[in-house]
């Protein structure tokens, strides 16, 4: 089986974030694999390993990214590619990032391609089925169970809390949902292994792409922090005292209730 | 100039879902006097055109097909691209709901055109407007708008977009018959985990549980509070994890997106994927044993103390005054 898997390097939003010039500041941040990404590899390994195949995991990025490819390749992926847009692309937004992947996979004959079903900095969660959308293949969201038998695929996807059990057949996009599985950690030997897997670094030449055929359709303005919450209340005194303060407050100051 | 504008409207057990509402108060704005047109897909929905009018909705199209009673990409993606063939509008809006997000990115991509997925408010009207959605877990947020001419195209977060004052009004409410073939996704079961009633997305007052809630029984008290509030219980995965209660309560990246009124955590520490889901609610009230806990520094009010305590006294005192 031919498998791919779209991997983003995320800002890790448990940091603290810091703005300024209405740019979110990135020297000395904490980067990850996107954890949804994390499940989507986890599954894309499992799946392999049953049906036999060959894994690649794909990111479109800049050098920096080489380091989550290599985790990628060390939890158990075999191949890896990175294409890099540094030179070429100034702003990208989900239209580009697709319209990338897709050029890429179109020659690939891929019979399952994993992404996340979000990324935890972009949050939109349009990669996935866009990517499907401009390939011809059908997708599947938000998976929490993935069984392929023949040439039936056999999925449960979370819809908003209700499992909705569902079938459909390769070739095929699936994007990930926590709950999907618990993503291994690489192992010293992966960690080896992985040094002396392939990495291809790829450029939109490299992929007949023009600079103006992927011009972001959407802008981005301004980014800001959400405005200063005054410092919560904590209230004090005898618990009962605090619960009817908070009565109160709830009724006229918050005006809530 | 004005814009025509698509509305996607959702049902959601035999109602319509109030995010429906509120996607066409933000068509109304992108709209710039323009026509605001709900678009309804499904088995039989057709008597619902009314209530989208009464909402704001200028007209209505319904596509009525077997193949449309249970949400599939391919077939809503039919529909609603025959609705689009037949109007061309110049600007969509979506809930971002599962059935949203699922299907806008397909529409959008069909039209090559951009999709601002998200959002949570708009600034200005017409031709000027700007949209503001978070970003980062919802640590920060940012401004967009379409480059280039384009269809403008917006998913709204449920709960933060007000909707217009309903009023008796009439519109055309029309059917579109459309052929809906080859569907690639069969479903066949959905296992309802979802309580019934109060939709948690779009909950006035939410009292969420965390592991600190501790069993099955250690919910009571908060549904009861609930209860009394109006409102809906919800949790932290941490407490779904532990079996305290179902999945379909969770909040946060994984779970739902809530902007309610007021939201009480307790016995939940405030990690940031479960922030991702609460942190815009407009006041928020942590209950938590921990003064350390991270909850309290996105809380308006917090009380360092045991939850078992002070949530049967919150429901003691509220039941007092009102
Ligand atoms: C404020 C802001 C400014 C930005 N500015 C720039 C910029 O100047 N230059 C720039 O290059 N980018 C920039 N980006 C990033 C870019 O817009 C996004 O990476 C891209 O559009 C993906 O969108 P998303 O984050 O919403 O991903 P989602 O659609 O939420 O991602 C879903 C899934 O798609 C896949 N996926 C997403 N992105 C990639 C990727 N890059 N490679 C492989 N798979 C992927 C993953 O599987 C992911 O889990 C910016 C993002 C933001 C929020
Ligand atoms: C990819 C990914 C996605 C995730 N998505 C989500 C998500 O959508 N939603 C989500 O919630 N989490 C999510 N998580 C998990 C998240 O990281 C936390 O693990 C989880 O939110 C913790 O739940 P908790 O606060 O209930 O538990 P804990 O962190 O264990 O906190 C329990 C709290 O209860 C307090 N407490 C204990 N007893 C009492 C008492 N008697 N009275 C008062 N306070 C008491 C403690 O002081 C403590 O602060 C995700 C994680 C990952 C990796």
């Amino acid at each position: 089986m031919n498998i791919y898997v779209l991997v983003k390097r995320t800002f890790d939003t448990e940091e603290k974030l810091v703005v300024s010039g209405g740019q979110i500041q990135e020297d000395g941040a904490e980067f990850i694999i996107n954890p949804y990404d994390e499940y989507a590899i986890e599954e894309a390994i499992t799946v392999r390993d049953a049906h036999g195949g060959e894994v690649t995991v794909v990111t479109i990025g800049d050098e920096e990214a080489e380091k989550q490819l290599r985790t990628a390749l060390a939890m158990g992926a075999d191949k890896a590619v990175l294409i890099n847009t540094e030179d070429d692309v100034e702003e990208m937004d989900q239209f580009t990032a697709a319209y990338i992947l897709a050029e890429y996979l179109k020659d690939k004959e891929a019979d399952l391609i994993l992404a996340g079903n979000v990324a935890i900095d972009g949050g939109s969660g349009q990669v996935g089925p866009r990517v499907a959308d401009l390939l011809d293949i059908n997708y599947v969201t938000t998976i929490t169970s993935l069984e392929i038998e023949g040439e039936t695929v056999k999925i449960v996807r979370d819809i908003e809390g209700d499992a909705e059990e569902l079938e459909t057949s390769l070739p095929l996009l699936v994007t990930a949902q926590q709950g999907l599985n618990e993503p291994r950690y690489p192992s010293l030997p992966g960690i080896m292994k992985a040094k002396k897997k392939p990495l291809e670094e790829l450029e939109l030449d490299d992929l007949d792409i023009d600079e103006e055929d992927v011009e972001a359709k959407t802008e981005t303005i301004e980014v800001y922090l959400p405005p200063k919450k005054e410092a919560g209340r904590i209230l004090e005194g005898e618990i009962p005292s605090q619960v009817s303060e908070l009565v109160s407050l709830l009724r006229s100051e918050a005006k809530v209730i | 100039m004005s814009k025509k504008v698509l509305v996607l409207g959702e049902t959601r057990e035999g109602a319509l879902r109030n995010v429906s509402f509120e996607a066409i108060a933000a068509a109304k704005k992108i709209s710039g006097g323009g026509e605001v047109v709900a678009v309804l897909l499904g088995e039989s929905v057709s008597d619902f055109g009314n209530e989208l009018v009464a909402y704001g909705a200028d007209r209505v199209i319904t596509v009525e097909h077997p193949h449309l009673k249970s949400y599939t990409s391919d077939g809503y993606g039919q529909a609603f691209m025959a609705v689009v063939d037949q109007e061309q509008p110049e600007a969509i809006v979506f809930g971002h709901t599962a059935v949203g997000k699922d299907l806008s990115p397909k529409i959008a991509s069909k039209l090559q055109t951009g999709l601002i997925s998200d959002v949570t408010d708009i600034e200005g009207e017409g031709d000027d407007a700007v949209f503001i959605r978070p970003i980062y877990s919802g640590k920060a947020f940012e401004k967009v708008k379409l480059k280039e001419d384009g269809v403008v195209f917006v998913t709204v977060r449920p709960n933060n977009i007000a909707p217009l004052e309903r009023e008796e009004r009439s519109g055309d409410v029309s059917s579109l018959s459309v052929d809906i073939t080859n569907l690639r996704t069969i479903i066949k079961n959905v296992v309802r985990k979802s309580a019934e009633g109060v939709d948690l997305s779009e909950a006035k007052v939410i009292i969420a549980g965390g592991r600190g809630v501790k069993s099955k029984e250690g919910f009571e008290p908060l549904q009861e509070l609930a209860d009394l509030l109006g409102g809906a219980v919800g949790a932290s995965r941490g407490a779904c994890d532990a079996d305290y209660c179902d999945y379909s309560l969770q909040i946060g990246q994984t779970g739902k997106v809530v902007t309610p009124d007021l939201y009480i955590a307790a016995g939940i520490s405030g990690a940031i994927q479960h922030m991702a889901g609460m942190s815009n609610s407009k006041v928020i009230v942590a209950i938590n044993k921990d003064p350390e806990a991270n909850i309290f520094k996105v809380a308006d009010y917090g009380i360092v103390g045991d939850l078992f305590d002070v949530i049967p006294l919150l429901t003691e005192e509220f039941k007092k005054v009102m």
